[in-house]
């Protein structure tokens, strides 16, 4: 017996992981470049598209479910069914801290920003290789890649500290700046929690691969 | 965990059951039919008043193994056994060891239920204990029903002891046969497919059943179906080919086997 029909499900399975993965993070990039460019038409059309991904999520949802109880997986199939379920939701949330960001954008509208845009550009950047490795790590369970993308958390909540400092200090100098300052804020803890969901799909990927559930990055 | 990862099988046995008192201790069974060797060296140690299963493919020598244990392999003509099997560190197969007395002591139920044909429910029950010469008939029902209650039949069958064992159901007729098994107070049940014979809700009373009897005796059960080996049991035993592959904590064997070939099996890609 081979179980070529359940191991053909799975491999689809998991490719439709990695696809809501990278959309999730699209919705991030795009979330960013929609406030970096002051584009609320850009940001609603995010803001749109979460449902999408939400959709995406309950279908995988159901799969898993369905395989669950027609397969009784066991072993490294109960482990990668499990962590899909799990790692879905990371990704889920992942895209709600797009939209996050994208109400923000539409809150700022038109006003100035207090400072150019640096250091959360920069956030994205290390979202987006963040993610691309641990969907990488996913796709070819490779557990030392998960840990190593989870690596890049640190970053992410350094550029994070910093985008705080910065704007405390602008706030403190002219208190007019502050709601405006707030909302660069809240960009920047959502891009930071971003990065905490895909620390949560790497320790997925190292259970699914070495069965040890463990924290990274603490 | 890192430890047993590096350690060879055998030794790994011994981390993974070192809290628990050894009902059984297999010492490289062999066993043959004729030219067949069925068996080859298998060690490991059965945890006392806890659930063992046995699961691997057919062929695979589970259901020797299990007959070793309490000396029924030798009924097979043609069958030998090799090494030991020690029970308070007494080697069951040792000159001088009555086979009978270990029968006694290690008790088994099969996949097919099999009521004595000519005799009552309550008859079924006391036979291992008439057979022995006991005449005691306030004695015999006693253990009648005490028999039947912890093979959680008696409340269905007890307006009915004298009736033929034969008129109960499939699932009924397997506890009785349980039941009739714990009549002689053995230490050790063994259990070879009980339930493969049985619909979905008799096989999960069988399961129940094996748990609680675990309070009180060991338990080691030999099945087919894997869902069964990880509901009911503590411990797993894995053979391929004759020989012992893993054996470990149930929920570890089944969520994180070691061996690539228990990942096969168990998930069924093997072969």
């Amino acid at each position: 017996m081979t179980r070529a029909a359940f191991e053909h499900d799975l491999q689809r399975l998991k490719i439709e992981v990695v696809r809501m993965g990278e959309r999730a993070g699209e919705a991030i990039d795009r979330a960013v470049e929609a406030l970096r460019a002051r584009d609320v038409a850009a940001a609603e059309q995010v803001i749109a598209e979460d449902d999408a991904i939400d959709a995406m999520h309950l279908e995988l949802e159901e799969w898993c479910m369905r395989l669950l109880a027609t397969q009784q997986p066991m072993a490294r199939d109960l482990r990668t069914i499990a962590s899909v379920f799990a790692i879905t939701i990371d990704l889920e949330r992942m895209a709600d801290h797009a939209e996050g960001i994208s109400r923000a954008t539409k809150r700022l509208g038109a006003e100035p920003l207090v400072k150019p845009l640096v250091d959360i550009p920069e956030m994205d950047i290390r979202i987006r290789e963040m993610l691309r490795q641990a969907l990488e790590a996913f796709r070819t369970q490779d557990a030392r890649l998960a840990e190593q993308a989870a690596g890049i958390d640190d970053a992410v909540d350094q550029l994070r500290n910093q985008v705080l400092h910065e704007l405390l200090e602008l706030m403190v100098k002219d208190p007019q700046t502050i709601p405006r300052a707030l909302e660069l804020l809240i960009v920047a803890r959502h891009l930071e929690r971003a990065a905490d969901h895909i620390t949560n799909v790497c320790e997925r990927v190292v259970y699914m691969v070495t069965g040890e559930m463990r924290e990274l990055n603490v | 965990m890192l430890r047993a990862m590096e350690t060879p099988v055998g030794e790994r046995h011994a981390i993974a059951l070192i809290d628990h008192t050894t009902a059984i201790q297999a010492e490289a069974v062999h066993a043959w039919f004729d030219l067949l060797h069925a068996l080859r060296g298998i060690t490991m140690t059965i945890p006392e008043r806890k659930v063992t299963a046995v699961i691997g493919p057919s062929g695979c020598g589970k259901s020797t193994f299990l007959r070793c244990l309490n000396r029924m392999h030798e009924l097979v003509p043609g069958a030998r056994v090799g090494g030991s099997v020690l029970m308070d560190g007494q080697d069951i197969y040792a000159p001088g060891v009555d086979p009978v007395q270990v029968r006694r002591r290690v008790g088994m139920v099969f996949q097919k239920p099999n009521p004595f044909p000519t005799m009552s429910i309550n008859e079924n029950v006391a036979a291992g204990l008439t057979l022995a010469g006991e005449r005691n008939g306030k004695l015999l029902d006693e253990i009648v029903e005490q028999s039947l209650r912890a093979a959680a039949l008696w409340d269905e069958v007890n307006a009915r002891l004298h009736e033929p064992g034969t008129s109960l159901s499939g699932g009924q007729q397997q506890r009785l046969c349980i039941a009739r098994a714990l009549a002689v107070s053995p230490e050790v049940l063994l259990m070879d497919e009980p339930a493969s014979a049985l619909d979905p809700a008799s096989t999960l009373r069988i399961e129940e059943l094996a748990r609680d009897l675990a309070n009180a005796i060991t338990i080691v059960i030999v099945t087919h179906n894997m869902q069964q080996a990880a509901r009911v049991s503590d411990f797993t035993a894995f053979l391929l080919g004759g020989a012992l592959v893993e054996y470990g904590p149930t929920n570890d064997l089944f969520t994180k086997p070691k061996e690539r070939q228990t990942e096969d099996y168990i998930t069924g890609r093997f072969g």
